[in-house]
């Protein structure tokens, strides 16, 4: 198996772009990223998204990619994991270049989720739950989500406001990153006094929805220089899984998929959390931030508001996630959230993050959940 | 009208039948072919008796489509009394009133209706324990 790298990266501003279809938006983040590469025609494109056939009656979606951004006529595939689409087409893109199999490739995560009203795309992205045992109770992922912050606060003596730090700092960190979704700093009372959407979910525990695309260009790491004056190397990538539904899982409280699949990536990257220089972590619910933390190993369980609280994941802290805003506030766009980690992680390894500039970043890791904790993809990147 | 989906899992939905693993002794619900726990097949038949106590729940205010009629309601994880954790909605209760560790029983309703026209979906939901005093004659 070959050592890859990234040699291109692209995004599309994240927001509501009525104005710009999902195949618009997904081209423009591939060419991009091509452009950023130095690359023409690579050899095949892997597409991740989640909802273009329910939302957009668009399947064969990686195919209309292709020839809309003028690649006609490579392989093109889409590659599907709820909300873990984007990570997880990265894992088939690094897999076509590791084996041999192929040398360029692009991989690109899209979504558009904003023609339709709230109601509907909530009803849609309750495929990525149980629809037979969850969905049919009128549950959507926010009630899921509840449902677990209620236990987690019950079990571990936390009151709600000790999440406040996550959607804090994912808000400071957008003011300055111009493709975010939102980009003003939120103040403590705002998230104390924010309505209620499922209790105790209120709107500032929860990513918005949104659209967007993202794209990485892959090469094998001995071939990087040919494009890239500072590629940013693949050191792991890892998926693993869970139940679909909450109620199936051995320990609710208990992100084993993120587990497993953050242990994996360490072991195959040859480092700790301890060496983690920022964590893009899948901060689409406050409570699936703090559980992430203790899952990869950063904070002993029921203890993940602490790390928020002591201010330790902030820029200057010492495990800075959402670095460029996160899920909560660049946005959500739900197949293409994983892709825009990766190029997030990228931008900060490059030294190219500005003003949200990690110092010294030489160990990125993202991680990318499905559904509930059922899919948890995580990716660590030297650069 | 969608029938067969909700046809087939009838008996789940309105008995809570589900299944018992012959290999490891774990209770499962619904059934499924290949036991979570042991990998072992799968197969034999267990009606659930409908008692359990709430492990978590959230009162929803900005149900999701389809559901608009009945908000606001209290979806729930309830761990049922042989061992599994099912989802279910809370009825016969006011929301301020769930507590984690509430006793309830299952019992039959409305989960939803697909349109003027379309088919009633009936399922277990749960509610607090009702006890019932008799009196002697």
């Amino acid at each position: 198996m070959r050592d890859v790298s990234i040699i291109g990266i692209g995004q599309t501003p994240v927001g509501e772009h009525w104005d710009t279809s999902l195949r618009d938006l997904g081209a423009q983040a591939i060419i991009a990223a091509l452009k950023d590469a130095g690359v023409g025609r690579p050899d095949a494109l892997y597409v991740g998204n989640m909802l273009s056939g329910q939302l957009g009656a668009q399947e064969q979606l990686a195919t209309l990619l292709a020839d809309w951004s003028g690649l006609r006529g490579i392989e093109a595939l889409r590659v599907e994991a709820a909300c873990a689409s984007g990570a997880a087409a990265l894992r088939m893109g690094i897999l076509a270049v590791a084996s041999g199999w192929h040398d360029l490739v692009v991989v690109c995560g899209v979504e558009k989720m904003t023609d339709m009203d709230g109601e509907e795309t909530t009803v849609a992205l309750m495929a990525a739950a149980d629809a037979e045992y969850e969905g049919i109770h009128g549950t959507s992922f926010v009630s899921l989500n509840a449902m677990l912050m209620r236990r987690y606060m019950e079990e571990y003596g936390v009151p709600h406001d000790a999440f406040a730090g996550f959607p804090m700092n994912s808000h400071a960190n957008a003011v300055n990153n111009p493709n975010a979704m939102f980009r003003q700093a939120i103040k403590r009372d705002t998230f104390v006094n924010a309505r209620m959407i499922a209790d105790p979910i209120n709107l500032f525990d929860s990513a918005p929805i949104a659209d967007g695309a993202a794209a990485v260009v892959l090469c094998p790491s001995e071939r990087a220089h040919e494009f890239a004056a500072h590629p940013v190397r693949i050191a792991a990538s890892s998926v693993a899984t869970d139940s679909v539904a909450l109620h199936d899982r051995h320990d609710p409280l208990f992100l084993a998929a993120v587990n497993a699949s953050a242990m994996k990536a360490y072991q195959q990257a040859g480092i700790g959390p301890s060496d983690v220089d920022l964590f893009e972590l899948h901060d689409a619910f406050s409570i699936i931030a703090a559980l992430s933390l203790e899952a990869s190993g950063f904070a002993p369980r029921g203890q993940g508001t602490q790390l928020a609280i002591a201010g330790e994941i902030g820029l200057q802290g010492r495990v800075p996630i959402c670095t460029l805003g996160g899920l909560k506030a660049r946005g959500h766009p739900v197949g293409a959230t994983g892709m825009y980690q990766i190029v997030e992680a990228s931008m900060q390894l490059r030294g190219q993050a500005g003003a949200n500039q990690i110092p010294d970043a030489h160990w990125a890791m993202t991680q990318n959940i499905g559904g509930v904790g059922g899919t948890a993809i995580t990716h660590i990147l030297e650069g | 009208m969608r029938l067969a989906p909700h046809w087939r899992v009838r008996r789940q939905r309105l008995q809570l039948r589900g299944e018992i693993c012959e290999s490891c002794g774990q209770h499962l619900f619904p059934p499924r072919d290949v036991c979570p726990h042991c990998h072992q097949p799968a197969d034999e038949q267990f009606a659930y008796s409908g008692e359990g106590t709430v492990y978590s729940y959230s009162t929803v205010y900005e149900p999701p489509h389809g559901y608009e009629q009945y908000a606001p309601y209290t979806v729930a994880l309830v761990r049922l009394k042989e061992g599994p954790l099912v989802t279910a909605q809370l009825t016969d209760i006011d929301p301020q009133d769930v507590r984690i560790g509430l006793p309830v029983e299952m019992v039959t309703r409305v989960l939803r209706e697909e349109g003027e026209d379309g088919m009633i979906v009936y399922g277990y939901k749960f509610r607090p324990i009702l006890h019932v005093e008799s009196q002697a004659v």
